[in-house]
């Protein structure tokens, strides 16, 4: 990729794409903006989370060395990253005009482990909940669940994005609207995965060490 | 051909992205799991493997660097990123010492 101009951060589609490159670069600058308004979001309930670690904040109730679940947390970790790097794939698959069935192999793949992910997420706040971990425990379990859900509900819209793309692929083909979506959804599922070594690190890792 | 060589290079952008982010996945996981050193030194080396982690990431999944950004790009992402640190750090900073002298 050295050497042709970079329009835009993420995967650029390069010249040969001639339309769809040029149309990339405001497109996907716009869509940066929003990841990073988005960061500056969940780095609040970062803070709030953190803040919300001390005796005080558990009011006597359940501690992060009582409710979480490191196997899981790492399998969700695992799964969340190959989903990750299946996205890049695709996203390569589209810059290098490979064909459209290996594209949404790709994004399938993805979709499918992001599904797998959320339904590990789901089953673990389910078991806090039958342990009485709910929100409105303690300081501690609202920040929680402001947190982690929300990352979730961010991964979850994402895997309809997975959905709706795999269906406009069917049905207009990668023109350059498809095309400059495909892009900006690659950048968004990174950052969701890029956000989870936040949440992993801070929450799970940092709350059994 | 041409074309060929490039998908192979960036393909191995990204494996290279990936076996860094397991290797900095596995090692603070397995730290944790294993349980024996004091917990401020795991901590500390569970936040650095996530900061790396997340340079890693930036670097080879999302193609950010130094050298071939467009100049308001970048700006848009370190200024995020200084606000956040200005935010986040403040907040527990603040918080954290208040809850200190509620003892």
């Amino acid at each position: 990729m050295k050497g042709e101009a970079v329009r835009h951060p993420g995967i650029n589609l390069g010249d040969d794409h001639g339309e769809a490159h040029s149309a990339a670069e405001t497109l996907v600058f716009g869509f940066w903006v929003f990841l990073m308004s988005d960061l500056i979001v969940f780095g609040l309930m970062f803070a709030t989370y953190v803040t919300m670690l001390t005796p005080n904040s558990f009011a006597g109730g359940p501690e992060p060395k009582d409710v979480f679940n490191l196997g899981s947390a790492f399998a969700q970790t695992i799964l969340l990253l190959l989903s990750s790097l299946a996205m890049g794939f695709a996203g390569l698959a589209l810059r290098y005009k490979h064909s459209v069935v290996r594209m949404n192999i790709w994004l399938l793949i993805s979709l499918f482990l992001g599904i797998g992910f959320l339904a590990l997420e789901i089953n673990d706040f389910r078991d806090m909940i039958e342990m009485g971990a709910v929100p409105s425990r303690s300081g501690f379990l609202s920040a929680f669940f402001g947190l982690v859900p929300l990352h979730g509900l961010h991964v979850t819209a994402g895997c309809i994005w997975i959905v709706i793309m795999l269906i406009q692929l069917r049905v207009f083909g990668p023109n350059t609207v498809v095309k400059t979506r495909l892009l900006r959804l690659g950048l968004f599922w990174h950052f969701l995965d890029i956000v989870w070594i936040g949440i992993f690190s801070i929450v799970f890792l940092g709350g059994l060490a | 051909m041409d074309q060929d060589h490039r998908f192979e290079q960036a393909l191995r952008q990204y494996i290279i992205g990936f076996v860094l982010a397991l290797a900095l996945t596995g090692v603070p996981f397995a730290l944790v799991a294993w349980g024996k050193l004091p917990g401020s030194v795991t901590l500390l080396f569970v936040l650095l493997c996530g900061l790396t982690q997340m340079v890693v990431q930036f670097r080879y999944f999302l193609h950010i660097d130094f050298t071939q950004q467009k100049r308001e790009d970048l700006l848009l992402i370190l200024f995020s990123t200084l606000l956040l640190a200005i935010m986040a750090g403040g907040t527990i900073w603040i918080m954290t010492n208040l809850a200190h002298r509620m003892h």
